[in-house]
């Protein structure tokens, strides 16, 4: 069975910090729900509440950073990412400066509907010269995740989960930049997956592997730079096709940047790209919309179908049977 | 604190500007301020258009921040411009800031954020007669491959911050300004703007932001020529009452005319030791010294002559003032 954590970037950011005299955070009236309140309270000199004024405090954060400071930016995705997107290319990209945008609730992991879910914010950053962009798909890289972007000279695009998060990779294995996991081998299929969408992909690739098809899986964290070789291997190595998986449009994001890399490598195999196709989503439970925008483990299935041209007969028992346990190491926790 | 602050903010502040007195008067300003609007006319001609009627309004105001307001080192840059050594980024150690123009970093020395850039020309003409720039460095103004460029760029002369998207200086000086209280220095920041920058809606957050924060090591000068691309700001959009405005965003405001340096220069008297900001609005005169421009009003923002005829107008108002008509 799958540990859950219970909002592990709260505590985390505390303790990471303490010895961080540098790290500042910015806030945007969402402290609480951006996990940012304990910092707030923990080192309240260093914890700067600038409003429902996004752009502005992308400006005030590019003048702390030229002054010294590592300000780590904690609000909503979309309002990192599209409301003040010119002062985040020009005030803090452009100069190459070490702020952190923290953007929580991607894509369909909320049930805020239309104005909260950030179904374009990778599209986005990955637009932008200077920016890395890295999303974190379960609790060990929630925390591992503040190490790779504070090492990273420019700033830095971080897609972030709160609240209730799985594990899935063991705590003593952190997030690399440019470095995906490899969840499972075989030489049939590719599925590259990201953030929340691992955790569907895996309940799948289990049945898919049970019903003989080889599947290649890896979990990618750093979608920008994207050049990790470990990828360009397993898409020119599988025979029936690739398949990507992510919690945001298939414009511009994994999908895009899947489709990117195969084209200029001249690598011939199929792609289909799961992820919200050239739409908007709307307010409803997470595991309603991943079923309803086919970004699901049975969505996975059907594409498996697909590019092997097979029926597979799994079933959604099949799938709710599947536990990811197998590839965690719940009994690790200590190791945090 | 940061452990490792940069190299320059550990220097000693330097000497004063190279000959020029920080107590410069009235008159001082007035002489610079007439020959930058005359090389700023010069390089409108050679370059068949520009921005000139922002240098007749804001001559004063630069002048009178460069000589009487800001405590500034001396210039640490060449006479002669660098040129463009590509963006920054992770791979290019050789991008650098034009801010060095304006001195070394040090803990008590002032800062200069120049937002509105396309009055680059006005400032590279300033840093000019100040000595800061050599006398041919314009030479390379608005050539390919050049930092002098027509819409400043943080890698131009005098420019620090990337800002031509207008209204994201004043926010970035603000995070300069806090990280500044942070460290305990005493040096101000000081941030040059047009009036049309108070149309964003992102100059009013700076604003509540500065209040809220209590940032009182920030001043801003406001160009107020009222006019923008457009023509005349009371048609394009108002942002009157402008001094009410600030004063209710917590700002300490004084308007002033534009053109009196003892006024622009009085203004700014002990600032730095409060608790909020201060804005100087300088009410200006978009054709001060250069009367021929009346006739394009209200359309003055970029001069682009019309006719051989109305370039010679031009050309003779300059050969008059040089010979000092």
């Amino acid at each position: 069975m799958t540990e859950t954590v219970t909002r592990p970037h709260r505590d985390h950011l505390v303790r990471w910090a303490a010895d961080k005299p540098e790290v500042l955070v910015l806030s945007a009236d969402l402290t609480s729900s951006c996990e940012a309140d304990a910092f707030r309270d923990a080192y309240p000199q260093r914890f700067f509440s600038l409003g429902m004024a996004e752009q502005n405090m992308m400006g005030f954060a590019a003048g702390l950073a030229r002054e010294g400071f590592f300000p780590y930016i904690h609000t909503f995705a979309v309002f990192v990412t599209r409301r003040p997107f010119d002062q985040v290319a020009m005030a803090i990209a452009y100069p190459n400066l070490p702020v952190r945008l923290v953007g929580f609730l991607p894509g369909l992991t909320t049930p805020g509907g239309v104005t909260h879910q950030a179904i374009d914010d990778v599209g986005l950053m990955r637009l932008i010269p200077n920016m890395t962009v890295l999303e974190a798909g379960d609790a060990t890289e929630v925390t591992s995740i503040l190490d790779v972007a504070q090492a990273v000279d420019g700033p830095v695009y971080i897609r972030q989960l709160r609240g209730e998060v799985p594990r899935l990779f063991p705590a003593d294995e952190p997030m690399r930049l440019g470095r995906a996991r490899l969840l499972a081998d075989g030489d049939d299929l590719c599925v590259i997956s990201s953030g929340i969408c691992t955790e569907e992909a895996l309940r799948a690739t289990a049945a898919l592997q049970d019903r003989g098809l080889g599947v290649r899986h890896l979990h990618v964290s750093t979608l920008k730079p994207f050049d990790d070789p470990a990828v360009l291997e397993a898409l020119s190595a599988v025979r029936a096709g690739v398949v990507t998986m992510e919690n945001h449009s298939i414009i511009g994001g994994l999908g895009a940047a899947v489709a990117e890399r195969m084209a200029g490598h001249g690598i011939g195999r199929r792609l289909l790209r799961l992820g919200l196709r050239d739409t908007y989503a709307h307010g409803a439970s997470r595991p309603y919309l991943l079923r309803e925008y086919g970004l699901d483990a049975a969505a996975l299935v059907r594409a498996a179908e697909d590019l092997t041209g097979t029926r597979l007969d799994i079933d959604e028992a099949d799938l709710a049977a599947v536990r990811v346990g197998t590839l965690t190491a719940a009994e690790k926790t200590e190791d945090l | 604190m940061p452990e490792a602050m940069p190299q320059a903010a550990q220097r000693p502040p330097a000497a004063p500007d190279v000959g020029i007195p920080p107590d410069a008067t009235a008159a001082a300003v007035r002489r610079v301020a007439d020959a930058v609007r005359r090389r700023v006319l010069d390089y409108t001609l050679k370059n068949n258009g520009g921005y000139l009627s922002q240098a007749c309004s804001s001559a004063e105001t630069l002048a009178t921040l460069y000589l009487r307001v800001m405590r500034l080192g001396a210039s640490q840059a060449p006479l002669v411009p660098r040129p463009f050594a590509g963006v920054p980024g992770p791979s290019n150690p050789d991008a650098f800031t034009g801010a060095d123009y304006n001195g070394p970093q040090g803990p008590a020395l002032d800062r200069f954020i120049f937002s509105p850039v396309h009055y680059a020309l006005v400032l590279y003409s300033l840093l000019i007669e100040l000595g800061r720039l050599g006398p041919n460095g314009l030479d390379a103004f608005n050539q390919d491959g050049s930092t002098v460029e027509l819409i400043g760029a943080e890698h131009s002369p005098g420019h620090e911050v990337t800002a031509g998207s207008l209204g994201q200086a004043l926010s970035q000086a603000g995070g300069i300004a806090l990280a500044r209280r942070l460290k305990g220095e005493t040096g101000r920041v000081w941030v040059f703007m047009s009036d049309g920058e108070f149309q964003e809606g992102q100059t009013w957050e700076a604003f509540a932001a500065l209040a809220h924060h209590r940032i009182g090591n920030l001043g801003v000068y406001i160009d107020a020529n009222a006019q923008q691309c457009d023509g005349a700001m009371a048609e394009v959009m108002t942002i009157e009452p402008l001094a009410e405005r600030l004063r209710a965003f917590g700002a300490d405001v004084h308007e002033v005319d534009g053109h009196d340096s003892d006024a622009l220069a009085a203004a700014a008297d002990g600032f730095g030791t409060g608790d909020r900001p201060l804005v100087v609005i300088a009410r200006t005169d978009p054709c001060r010294g250069i009367e021929l421009m009346r006739k394009r009003a209200p359309k003055l923002h970029y001069l682009r002559f019309t006719s051989d005829a109305e370039r010679r107008a031009y050309e003779n108002a300059l050969n008059s003032w040089v010979r000092g008509d």
